[in-house]
């Protein structure tokens, strides 16, 4: 189902969402970064804010246009929505005779719509999905917030330098995993439904046909879009690749830049490693067990009660990269990179992954298309 | 043998299950054995395990700890952990006492080719500490020592102080076709069984038949050594099994510490095939 949605109409979208029960979630701008926030009107989307992307540079600059999407992304994807940053898994209770009471905390959510979502971070949340969701051991925390998503995504139309998402296959265009996917012209959205309820949601807007003209527009616009991506990994399977080049010299020239400060596994929307812990009340009673986001560049990831495996940063940045574009491909059917850029752009000393990667590769990446 | 247990099934797999310290028993300076229930009866009743499986132990206060269990799943009740005290856990875990309560939830991870091993001959391997998870199989296979061909026992360790339990040792040797071979690097006063360096002690592990299965566990340095030794004296590498280990603090497959290479250690192993790992295996900083 595809329609036309005037800009004059969008803040109906909004207002339906709300009326249906779900919390607005869009970007906005804060501390001069794109981030998600609470939404209830779609003037307080960054319309006319543009950002500029290269490796480890980010500024938004404020244009003539009115398009509510004409930037790539932001620091955050929807990572942060369904995969929380810290939060108690459960609690334990010890008594006076030395009894032991467990109980789960499994959060509470309300259903949250989130407007603007990126095609790159769809596909980056369907990898999570396999990780958390579904797989032998379900994870009662992650599902419970995801299951709690109506996604409306955005066609990226002005790409950053540092986007590939089109080389890894995941973007500009957003294909599958939404409610409704909307591509942003001058004067309003073509709006496509995915799922029942963005059917239903859709049905209730008011919207138009959708042009002969809209479609030349939206088309030239996809078209631009993927042209002005130049960056691209040499293949979307490098496993062999990367693996027959363990001891190539680039590992040692991007490990002597690199911070080992994990900005890049924090930014990136598929990085799923945590860490456990427990925190006791000074009481010595209750204890509350959390998890929060870990890095692989981090020294207490690798260690071992007498040691550390990956001692050096040499060692982390190989394994995150050999993971990442690597060993994902046997664990979940495809690469970790979705090619949204954040790890090159949050990269404090603006580290390319790409271009390391394409380095260490040389020529003998897969070339698919 | 495998069912599902209720801790498997329940819907939040991160919760533990209350348990108590039934027995304590210190092996060694730094080697302790736990024996525990489960306080809820039902769970106890219920819980299913096989040799090489782990379990999450959680201590109060201070954390949880993945640990082998070494018990054998048909022939004793009680859920038997050995441990060394090497790190914060397991240091608070050699101060329990008897009656003490603890989490625990599993079992987790693929444990030791049992079935694949009958009919076949046996060559069981271990390093230092490494004994510990290879001993609930050694006791799984004498306890059923008609459904396995020869037995060859190796533990190797460096110094002498890490070699717990030689009655048991001394009481295989006198189990039908079966050889034990137990090497130190350093020996000491009274050591009676041999002193000799690195894997030295593999030479004399004779393989009668291709149709011989090896369970391997110690340092990864040790295993990969042990491992092509044998592949030299014909045993089959697929044939090979060796069990690793690696930060663990979910055991469900999610937090990521574990992962090695492809695989996630908590689910797919600890326990892998040889050809399964080798190529990761020794490589620093997989």
């Amino acid at each position: 189902m595809e329609r036309f949605l005037p800009t004059a109409q969008f803040q109906r979208l909004i207002n339906l969402l709300r009326r249906d029960g779900y919390d607005c979630v869009g970007p906005r701008v804060r501390d001069g970064a794109i981030v998600y926030g609470p939404l209830e009107r779609v003037e307080e989307l960054p319309v006319g804010w543009h950002d500029e992307q290269r490796p480890g540079h980010y500024r938004l600059a404020r244009g003539s246009g009115r398009r509510f999407f004409d930037w790539a992304n932001g620091p955050e994807a929807l990572k942060p929505l369904t995969f929380a940053s810290r939060e108690v898994l459960w609690t334990v209770v010890r008594d006076g005779q030395g009894s032991l009471r467990f109980c789960e905390e499994v959060p509470e959510v309300r259903p949250t719509a989130v407007i603007g979502v990126r095609a790159c971070d769809i596909a980056a949340m369907h990898l999570q999905d396999q990780h958390f969701g579904y797989r032998e051991y379900q994870d009662p925390y992650y599902n419970r917030r995801r299951r709690a998503l109506f996604l409306v995504a955005v066609d990226c139309a002005r790409p950053a330098s540092t986007c590939f998402c089109h080389s890894t296959g995941d973007g500009p265009a957003a294909h599958a995993g939404f409610d409704i996917a909307l591509t942003e012209l001058d004067d309003g959205f073509i709006a496509r439904a995915r799922s029942e309820r963005g059917r239903d949601l859709l049905a209730e807007l008011p919207t138009t046909e959708v042009t002969p003209d809209h479609h030349a527009a939206a088309g030239a616009q996809h078209d631009a879009a993927v042209a002005a991506q130049t960056r691209r990994l040499a293949g979307r399977n490098l496993k062999a690749s990367l693996f027959a080049h363990l001891d190539h010299p680039e590992w040692d020239a991007v490990a002597g830049r690199c911070l080992s400060c994990g900005n890049c596994t924090a930014v990136c929307p598929t990085c799923f490693c945590h860490s456990v812990g427990d925190t006791t009340e000074l009481d010595g009673r209750r204890s509350t067990h959390h998890r929060q986001w870990d890095s692989c560049f981090s020294a207490g990831h690798s260690y071992m009660h007498s040691f550390v495996v990956r001692d050096q940063t040499v060692l982390r940045y190989r394994q995150w990269l050999t993971h990442k574009l690597g060993t994902w491909h046997d664990q979940y059917g495809r690469s970790g990179c979705v090619g949204c850029g954040r790890c090159l752009t949050w990269c404090p000393v603006g580290i390319d992954m790409v271009e390391t990667a394409n380095r260490i590769c040389g020529g003998d990446g897969d070339a698919q298309p | 043998m495998r069912s599902h247990s209720l801790a498997q099934t329940q819907p939040n797999a991160y919760l533990p299950h209350e348990a108590e310290v039934v027995k304590f028993v210190q092996e060694s300076k730094t080697i302790y054995t736990l024996y525990l229930r489960f306080t809820d009866p039902l769970v106890h009743a219920n819980y299913m395990y096989d040799p090489g499986q782990f379990n999450m132990l959680y201590l109060h206060g201070v954390g949880e700890v993945p640990i082998s269990i070494v018990s054998d799943p048909e022939h004793e009740d009680l859920l038997i952990h050995t441990i060394n005290r090497v790190g914060r856990v397991t240091r608070g875990l050699a101060a329990v006492s008897e009656g003490q309560r603890l989490g625990v939830r599993g079992p987790y991870g693929r444990g030791w080719p049992l079935r694949e091993a009958e009919g076949q001959d046996v060559v069981i391997v271990s390093g230092g500490l490494g004994c510990a998870p290879v001993v609930s199989v050694i006791n799984y296979m004498i306890r059923r020592r008609e459904r396995f061909g020869r037995f060859t026992i190796v533990q190797k360790v460096k110094h002498v102080d890490e070699f717990i339990w030689p009655e048991r040792y001394e009481r295989w040797q006198q189990v039908p076709d079966t050889t034990v071979l137990v090497a130190a690097t350093q020996g000491a006063e009274n050591w009676r069984w041999q002193v000799s360096p690195r894997i030295k002690v593999m030479e004399e592990v004779k393989v009668h038949t291709e149709r011989t299965i090896a369970m391997i566990c110690g340092p990864e340095g040790f295993m990969a050594s042990a491992a092509e030794h044998l592949i030299g004296q014909g045993v089959p590498a697929a044939s090979i099994y060796m069990s690793t280990e690696r930060n663990m603090q979910c055991a469900v497959g999610h937090c990521g510490h574990c992962q090695f290479g492809p695989t996630f250690i908590c689910k797919e192993g600890p326990v892998y095939a040889y050809p399964r790992i080798k190529p990761l295996l020794n490589i620093r900083g997989f």
